[in-house]
């Protein structure tokens, strides 16, 4: 158990690493530097405000000292400067990261709770025109863009049956509608491979046996199924952070939101590469955490994990 | 390499234990005719007669609307969706459906930047990873892992940010976060065939790496990445129709599906049709991609 989750733990850290190690090289790569962009829009940008800003924010030093300083700061929770206004990055990030965190985990749960039913109701459904039905509409799901559904919505909830505002005014559905068009997206490739997985646990013979010894198909599914079914759809929901920052800025924009989706949109038009950088690795770190977590709570589901060990790497083709 | 010579023996011994005399019957492939049925069967074509129309839309948009996407009619504007104009007119009085059909040039071309850049990068390095040892394969792993955890919507920003917004520099971003699936998909369809005898065979017969790989392994590894191929497609148009429609795309008067969607949502109020329209047909060219990545798959799945 110690050695799984040190396991983890390391790659952990070295994907933070690497992430960390290429966005530095990507930016290196760029034709200028984060300053000389920020400042290429600003026709009264000379030369000396440009190195003095450069010094300020240390991009005048040699390239291995920017590398490791700002390597260091990673560790202490320093993501650099926004340069559009001096402020650390995740100090910027984390003024308004509240509204769009609610959104995203309201919409996670909502997903996830969704894809069960989904699943449930496909699994449980007598009809087969019923079932049919109920399996195509995760293909459908996948399939609609975040904004127009918000767009959809919105013209079809204020504007014809007038039962919500087109501005979030802290009311039910101000909340409750963006979280929706959220999950609907989201609960899509959960459902997916739910379904898939549910789908091989019921090819197994200890189901049969629950059969012959007269389970009732829902005490079946919610007591024996689905617990031998969730782990590919663990492993699905926490890929699925990146979908959730994505659809929560896409989200927070149809519905005129405050949060991270103006911070992503105001860095982007004053070219603040800095700051889109900083986001970039807070985002990876998020990323990388949530999956750890479902990492270890991986064996909690399924013990069989820890006894397996690492699976085979492939040797060479020709050795 | 005495592993190597017991599993030829072991299997001399089966063959021998049958009856002597007698030519054991050939089993009949049966993969050839599931082939065949499945690029006969009518799903198949409906789903591609659809697509097929929206290439046409992006090859030869003329053929297919003949008005103005551009410039517009004022004296016909906001008009709500009739025989006239299939999708009603926009505020400058442009025929929504002529802006969705010249907008698709546009969108497909974006699209099949970001998946040629997927597909590209995506088999090299699930080749790698399959083909060139342990070591190759961890550290092709963990860059994937790394690639996975980077949202490729943030992949596109640094790169807009740097750059100007544009078809291109979204094609670029978009086509850098597709590459991690392709490189899975790639790498375990690879494992796959290379431990099939034929591969053996073509390396006893004094094949190289390279000749082995290309004439070999790929082309048998390439259904499911064909099936891949399609509903990446429609990933990367949903993407970019997204990041299109903040802002990120083509500059306003180019027709780009998500920018469309984008300037309709000011007339939200007065005309459903701007936005809801040329959404509608993103929906179904992306299911009917995702269809036909399925289909795929079965024609593919010996």
């Amino acid at each position: 158990m110690a050695a799984y989750i040190a396991r983890r733990i390391g790659q952990a850290l070295l994907v933070i690493w690497l992430a960390y190690t290429l966005v530095f090289l990507a930016v290196q790569l760029l034709p200028n530097d984060p300053v000389t962009i920020f400042l290429s829009a600003d026709a009264a940008a000379n030369p000396e405000t440009i190195a003095a800003m450069k010094a300020q924010y240390g991009y005048d030093q040699p390239l291995l000292i920017q590398y490791f300083s700002q390597l260091a700061g990673l560790f202490r929770g320093d993501f650099g400067y926004s340069l559009a206004s001096g402020q650390p990055v995740a100090e910027r990030i984390g003024a308004v990261a509240g509204s769009t965190l609610v959104l995203a985990s309201s919409a996670f749960v909502t997903a996830v709770v969704f894809a069960v039913l989904l699943v449930a109701s496909a699994t449980l459904a007598r009809r087969t025109w019923l079932k049919r039905l109920i399996i195509n509409l995760p293909p459908l799901f996948a399939a609609v863009p975040v904004f127009w559904l918000g767009l959809v919505l919105l013209q079809l909830l204020s504007i014809q049956l007038g039962v919500m505002s087109l501005f979030p005014d802290g009311s039910f559905a101000s909340i409750a509608v963006p979280v929706l068009v959220l999950a609907v997206h989201v609960s899509a490739p959960i459902a997916q491979v739910l379904l898939k997985s549910v789908d091989n646990v019921y090819a197994q013979p200890f189901v049969d046996v629950l059969r012959a010894k007269g389970a009732s198909p829902s005490w079946i599914f919610f007591r024996h199924t689905l617990k031998n079914a969730a782990a590919p759809a663990m492993t699905i929901s926490g890929i699925t952070v990146g979908t959730l920052l994505a659809g929560s800025v896409i989200t927070e924009t149809v519905f005129a939101r405050s949060g991270l989706g103006q911070v992503v949109l105001q860095s982007v038009t004053a070219q603040d590469v800095a700051l889109v950088q900083g986001l970039v690795l807070i985002t990876a770190t998020a990323f990388v955490v949530v999956n750890l977590v479902v990492d270890l709570l991986y064996p909690l589901l399924d013990p069989r994990i820890l006894k397996s060990g690492t699976h085979g790497a492939p040797r060479a083709l020709v050795a | 390499m005495s592993i190597k010579l017991e599993e030829p023996l072991t299997k001399v011994a089966v063959q021998q234990s049958a009856p002597a005399g007698t030519l054991a019957p050939v089993e009949i492939v049966p993969s050839s005719k599931k082939k065949s049925g499945a690029l006969s069967s009518p799903v198949f074509w409906l789903t591609c007669a659809p697509l097929i129309m929206v290439l046409g839309w992006a090859l030869v948009p003329s053929l297919f609307s003949g008005l103005d996407p551009i410039s517009g009619v004022p004296a016909e504007k906001f008009q709500a969706p009739g025989f006239a104009h299939w999708f009603g007119t926009d505020h400058l009085g442009r025929d929504v459906f002529a802006r969705v059909v010249h907008g698709t040039s546009q969108t497909l071309l974006t699209a099949g930047l970001a998946v040629t850049i997927g597909l590209v990068a995506g088999t090299g390095l699930g080749l790698l990873a399959a083909t060139a040892g342990r070591a190759a394969d961890a550290v092709t792993m963990r860059l994937i892992d790394v690639l996975l955890a980077v949202p490729g919507f943030l992949v596109s920003l640094i790169i807009v940010t740097a750059f100007a917004p544009g078809p291109i520099s979204l094609g670029i971003g978009v086509g850098i976060a597709s590459i991690a699936s392709f490189a899975r998909v790639v790498r375990s369809e690879v494992l796959r065939v290379r431990s099939l005898d034929y591969v053996e065979a073509a390396f006893m017969n004094g094949g190289t790496y390279w000749s082995v790989v290309f004439k070999h392994i790929l082309p048998n590894s390439c259904g499911p990445v064909l099936a891949l191929l399609a509903v990446d497609l429609g990933v990367a148009i949903l993407a970019i129709s997204g990041l299109g429609f903040l802002g990120f795309g083509s500059p306003p008067p180019t027709p780009e599906w998500g920018l469309l969607i984008s300037e309709g949502r000011q007339y939200l109020a007065s005309a459903w049709w701007l936005t809801t329209l040329p959404g509608v047909v993103i929906v179904v060219v992306v299911i009917l991609l995702a269809g036909l990545g399925r289909q795929l798959h079965k024609i593919f799945r010996f």
